[in-house]
């Protein structure tokens, strides 16, 4: 290897008072930081408005345009649901009668947790169920998002009673729904959920139609 | 230095970040995102696309301030610039391009993960103007952008029959075109979208850049002994 570097000793000799390198270090991460503040400065408006569109997208989904003439966005309640859990839920009105809630429920899957956004009319029928996010196998579960296969939309106008609350499982263990080639673990998390995001509508009811 | 010199040094910069000196294929530096984003051509693109952006600018930010920056505190100094261009590009796609952003935006922060800036900024942005250092940072992304794409292409052809899938909502929808169907659907090689099938492509893909270069009478460059 070439000797490119200075020798140690000739930079001894030129080799700044220790503490100068604490200043320089400071003075960058001061002028960065003041940078990345006024970025941030610049931005929040802008991103907590996207964020509001994207939930007004996935609502959209699951709560029809002609069933709501408010904005389900801001016309929330929070319910505690079995396990605890705060469960936030968006809520469509018509000449102020809720004729439909929105919330999200969550699914084991093969590779941890699916976040789902679900949609029921005031009867208790479905008004639709999407996929937010999930970490399922690419090809096998991802299945359950909407655009890369209309499964998730055999949910749509179904209820507990239709089919039976016995039959809410996947084909393999007995029930109606269609699991997938080389995937079981993916759909029966997703009937699962949907099961029991019916059953916290039911438990619920009276909470989440009523005026207040 | 004269203009011809210049100019020459100039397309060495570019040849070396494309092709010669390429992040992947010859430094095999940047492997985490490359095995994690490579699982389709368009996702390698839009990973390569984000890292370029970052690596321009971080690459210039330190050619600027190379005279300030001591050499104790010079790694921490560039983590820093690599972190607070990754937060900048980050808050900025969130807030004015939305739609790009929910396709990149769970890649950008891993840009702080990949050691390719860092070894650039270390290797050569330390020691030059502003200018080859901007070039350096950008060639070496466009560079990454390449390898990233072929890796994704190899493996979305064989793992999913598809290629260019989604590139729309990347890109806009005049790109509508390039997305294609090579295979059909229940063809495709599940193990080449898992972990294993990046491994195995990109391992591959050194050989045939290496027979390649072999045949144009190149010498081969080993890993990270490239001189600057």
């Amino acid at each position: 290897m070439n000797a490119t570097h200075d020798s140690p000793i000739a930079s001894v000799a030129v080799k700044p008072k220790p503490y100068i390198h604490g200043v320089i270090l400071f003075a960058f991460c001061l002028g960065f930081g003041l940078v990345m503040a006024l970025t941030n400065d610049v931005t929040l408006d802008d991103i907590s408005a996207r964020a509001l569109e994207d939930k007004q997208n996935s609502l959209s989904q699951v709560l029809p345009d002609n069933i709501h003439d408010n904005n389900p966005v801001l016309d929330t309640v929070t319910v505690k649901n079995e396990e605890g859990k705060e469960t936030t839920v968006y809520r469509a009105r018509k000449d102020k009668q809720v004729t439909g809630v929105a919330y999200e429920i969550f699914g084991t899957g093969y590779a941890g947790e699916i976040r789902l956004m679900m949609g029921i009319d005031a009867s208790g029928k479905l008004l639709g169920v999407r996929v937010l996010a999930h970490k399922e196998t690419p090809g096998l579960g991802d299945k359950i998002e909407a655009k890369k296969s209309p499964w998730i939309e055999r949910f749509t106008g179904l209820s507990l009673g239709n089919p039976s609350v016995e039959r809410w499982k996947v084909k393999k263990d007995g029930g109606d729904f269609d699991q997938f080639a080389g995937a079981t673990i993916t759909p029966r998390g997703v009937v699962a959920a949907i099961r029991r995001g019916q059953e916290f509508y039911a438990a619920n009811k009276d909470k989440l139609t009523g005026s207040n | 230095m004269s203009n011809a010199e210049n100019s020459n040094q100039y397309s060495t910069i570019v040849k070396d970040g494309l092709w010669d000196n390429n992040g992947v294929f010859s430094m095999l530096l940047g492997m985490c995102p490359t095995m994690a984003m490579t699982t389709s051509a368009t996702n390698g693109f839009g990973m390569g696309l984000a890292t370029a952006v970052v690596m321009a600018a971080s690459s210039y930010l330190v050619a600027v301030f190379r005279n300030q920056i001591t050499t104790e505190v010079r790694i921490p100094v560039y983590i820093l610039i690599v972190a607070s261009m990754v937060t900048l590009v980050d808050l900025a796609m969130n807030a004015w391009m939305h739609e790009l952003y929910k396709v990149l935006g769970l890649f950008i922060p891993l840009i702080v993960s990949n050691c390719l800036p860092l070894a650039r900024l270390e290797a050569f942005a330390a020691k030059q103007p502003s200018f080859p250092a901007l070039l350096d940072g950008l060639f070496m992304g466009l560079g990454f952008t390449i390898a990233l794409t072929a890796i994704g292409a190899v493996r979305e052809i064989v793992g999913s029959g598809t290629l260019f899938a989604d590139a729309s909502l990347l890109l806009g929808n005049s790109f509508k075109v390039i997305e294609m169907r090579v295979l059909p659907a229940d063809m495709g090689v599940l193990m080449m979208i898992l972990p294993p099938g990046g491994f195995i492509v990109t391992g591959l893909l050194v050989v045939v850049k290496r027979v390649l270069d072999l045949r144009a009478g190149k010498e081969i460059q080993m890993a990270g002994a490239h001189a600057v």
